[in-house]
């Protein structure tokens, strides 16, 4: 009998467990390909705000996901679906946490994130060098989607997003201010974070085009708690309206300590998304009524019905405005994981990563909750989806701040009302 | 001048002498810019002493524990900033339920007074359990033995305290008796912030008369001076270290509820951090040790930091000059360590204390 070296034997079987299950299912995608074998779930990462001051963003993108996912009772060509959830934060720190444990899985098809612009700086990076790909539900930062690196851009390849970009939330807000609250100087605060700072600017930038006056262009630390500093320079410049889109709390300090501030009486307040959430009038108190805030604003048949799947769901409604974001985003990745998965005989899945972002950037026109979505090339909007229709002004009243209510009322809706003959807002 | 003890020209010391001039030549000629300017008006600059002040008797309060307890042990307590928000956190909690039981605002001051009390019973419990579990065993170590200690306190009571109520921000109701302001023609001064004041004044004398005119005060002044006497003399020094600990949490968490009235939103497990630094550099402003030179570093602190980047910062035309406020505030710190490195009030420590 003849014999056979162990290590010929050995060398065999490893080659034999290497090779693929069948002859069609070859890896050729220049990124590698996430094999699925018979049997094992499809792996879909998230990346999002589980802890910390905004972690309602967190939780209101998370039902957006898991809504998705139950519409397709949590299968996808055959095999269950998994959400792998890491906890992004919102800090760039966060952000390169989660994408480095994502990447570290080789299973993952793709991931839903970051909430914060922050946390998508620490993981762009990662995401786009691992081959993986990326659909964020509440980035809104400028910088996210511009590829000039020299410019301040921050956007590699893999980086999709669903939310609006904040030029155009900023541009928006600007005009809102000049036409609607016939506002002749600004102020813009920021706290030195992507998100923050992007905002303020496209703000700033598009009301001085209006002829406004930008009087005042200042920022805060995270972690302040004395406003009154900053305030009472502000008060020096006396604008009509200061646009605040800080977070919480130094968003809540900043409004509340307005009202001690001589010379702001007549200065109106308008924040950006991120105080967008019940939380903002429930902790700012008496002072928050009456400050505009600008966020997402979905409404049609489809997204009523998701509202009612949520309140059967979770109980209660949405804590903030991006969960319809949320369910487009995983919507967009898991038809773009039907679209290039490689079915084998036995039912395994081989999904190339480059086909996987080529076929997210292909979108054009999807009909998603947020509006028809099409994902652009060309930067400044790189890997952006969103049509920027999606987007109010609402006004805190009395109801937010003492029974619950949420959200706020609207009064400007971008995409219906028209700013010529315009009237101010209600006050 | 510029010469050291034997004589020869010192460029330390030429240097030290050429920042003090530049630093003082930078506060005056900022402060001139902007004075001269107006534009800041009278109403506006009270304005800012008024919050500064009030801000400033939060930091001379949470001070108070930090050179109570360097006074008696000679350690700097890094885990005084978490007492201050066991304190803040935990009577959130009762003025919460008096807000919605109506107490709050149908008997504001007693509702105050029960919350003071509660959170200075939860700081000081909190206070003595972290000197009886994690600084007494270590009695007689070398001083960078508790000072590490001290730092892996604070962070294992941030994450205690997050794991007990949440990592959500959370605002303390607020009281409609403070609400208001007190007019003086153009001169408006919030009800909240000379409620806040007056409060830390009592708290402070109280402390004062406390420390000068009762028998246990006596005894943490031995303490404080040579423990091996006291010892001899009948005191127990354990016990007066643990009494020590004990009024500087429930200081701390009387100032954890004065901070909820004065500033009612940011109260989470992360509060105690940044106010427990800038404590600890009003105490070291004041003169570590020395209890009214905390009550002085802490208001000094909180003036400084108020009007500092208006007068001082804008008008030497530096841009974001807000952003800049702990650098003004720490620059301070420095100018009066390099005129009097004892502090406003401290006595020039022994070799032995130092």
């Amino acid at each position: 009998m003849t014999k056979v070296s162990p290590i010929i034997l050995i060398l065999a079987l490893m080659v034999g467990t290497a090779a693929p299950a069948g002859a069609d299912s070859a890896c050729e995608d220049p990124l590698g390909c996430v094999e699925v074998p018979h049997g094992d779930p499809v792996a879909v990462g998230a990346m999002l705000v589980v802890s910390g001051a905004v972690n309602y963003l967190g939780e209101d993108t998370l039902g957006g996901v898991e809504l998705a996912l139950l519409d397709r009772e949590y299968t996808l060509l055959n095999h269950e679906i998994e959400l792998v959830l890491e906890d992004s934060l919102c800090t760039a720190e966060g952000g390169q946490t989660a994408a480095q444990r994502l990447a570290a899985d080789p299973t993952i098809v793709g991931a839903i994130g970051t909430n914060c612009s922050s946390a998508a700086q620490g993981a762009i990076p990662i995401i786009s060098e691992s081959g993986l790909l990326m659909i964020a539900p509440s980035n809104t930062s400028p910088s996210l989607t511009n590829s000039d690196i020299g410019a301040g851009g921050s956007h590699l390849p893999g980086y999709f997003r669903t939310s609006q970009n904040g030029l155009i939330e900023g541009m928006r807000t600007a005009e809102f201010a000049k036409h609607v609250l016939k506002a002749k100087t600004l102020a813009t605060i920021h706290d030195g974070d992507p998100y923050t700072s992007g905002l303020s600017q496209a703000v700033a930038e598009t009301f001085a085009d209006l002829d406004g006056g930008v009087v005042f262009q200042g920022a805060v630390n995270k972690g302040d708690t004395d406003m009154s500093s900053i305030l009472t320079e502000i008060a020096v410049h006396q604008p009509d309206v200061i646009y605040v889109p800080l977070f919480e709390p130094e968003a809540n300090f900043f409004a509340a300590q307005m009202q001690y501030i001589a010379g702001l009486e007549d200065t109106t307040i308008i924040g950006g998304a991120a105080s967008f959430s019940s939380g903002f009038p429930e902790n700012t108190g008496e002072a928050a009524i009456g400050i505009y805030v600008s966020g997402p604003l979905v409404s049609g048949d489809a997204y009523d019905r998701l509202l009612a799947q949520w309140l059967d769901e979770y109980g209660s409604d949405p804590p903030s405005g991006y969960h319809a974001h949320a369910y487009d985003a995983t919507n967009l990745l898991l038809n773009a994981v039907e679209a290039v998965a490689l079915v084998n005989e036995d039912g395994s899945l081989l999904i190339g990563r480059q086909a996987m972002r080529d076929a997210v950037a292909a979108t054009e026109g999807y009909p998603g909750l947020t509006g028809r979505l099409t994902c652009r090339e060309d930067s400044p909007f790189a890997g952006d989806c969103s049509p920027g229709t999606a987007l109010a002004m609402f006004q805190i009243t009395e109801a937010e701040v003492y029974d619950d209510n949420w959200p706020p009322p609207v009064v400007w809706n971008f995409a219906t009302d028209s700013f010529e003959d315009a009237r101010p807002a209600r006050a | 001048m510029f010469r050291n003890k034997s004589g020869e020209f010192s460029w330390v010391d030429f240097t030290i002498d050429v920042l003090r001039v530049l630093i003082v030549l930078a506060v005056v000629v900022g402060a001139w810019n902007t004075l001269s300017s107006g534009r800041i008006s009278l109403a506006q600059w009270v304005n800012l002493l008024a919050a500064g002040l009030s801000q400033g008797s939060i930091y001379a309060l949470i001070a108070l524990g930090y050179t109570l307890v360097y006074g008696i042990l000679l350690m700097i307590n890094f885990a005084h900033g978490e007492v201050f928000m066991a304190g803040a956190f935990s009577a959130f909690f009762l003025a919460e339920a008096l807000n919605r039981t109506g107490f709050l605002n149908e008997q504001p001051l007693l509702s105050i007074l029960l919350m003071f009390m509660f959170a200075g019973l939860i700081s000081m419990t909190v206070a003595v359990l972290v000197e009886r579990i994690a600084y007494r065993p270590l009695r007689g170590s070398p001083r960078l033995v508790p000072l590490i200690t001290a730092i892996g306190a604070s962070f294992f009571l941030q994450y205690a305290f997050r794991g007990l109520y949440g990592s959500n921000f959370k605002a303390y109701p607020q009281v409609r008796a403070l609400q208001g302001a007190l007019q003086i023609g153009d001169i408006s001064i919030p009800v909240t912030q000379i409620f806040v004041f007056c409060s830390a004044l009592v708290l402070m004398f109280g402390l004062h008369w406390l420390v000068e005119r009762t028998r246990i005060g006596k005894a943490m002044r031995a303490v404080s001076e040579n423990k091996e006497v006291a010892r001899l003399m009948g005191i127990d020094i354990d016990w007066v270290i643990l009494f020590t600990f004990g009024v500087g949490g429930f200081l701390a968490g009387a100032a954890g509820v004065i901070n909820g009235l004065f500033r009612p939103q940011g109260v989470n497990f992360y509060m105690g951090f940044i106010p427990g630094i800038k404590a600890f550099t009003a105490a070291v402003l004041g003169g570590i040790g020395n209890i009214p030179g905390a009550m002085l570093g802490g208001l000094f602190l909180g003036v400084i930091e108020a009007i500092g980047p208006n007068l001082v910062l804008a008008g030497l035309g530096i841009p974001g000059a807000n952003q800049l406020k702990d650098v003004i505030a720490f620059t301070m710190l420095v100018l009066v360590l390099i005129f009097r490195p004892q502090g406003i009030l401290g006595e020039r420590l022994s070799e032995t204390k130092a």
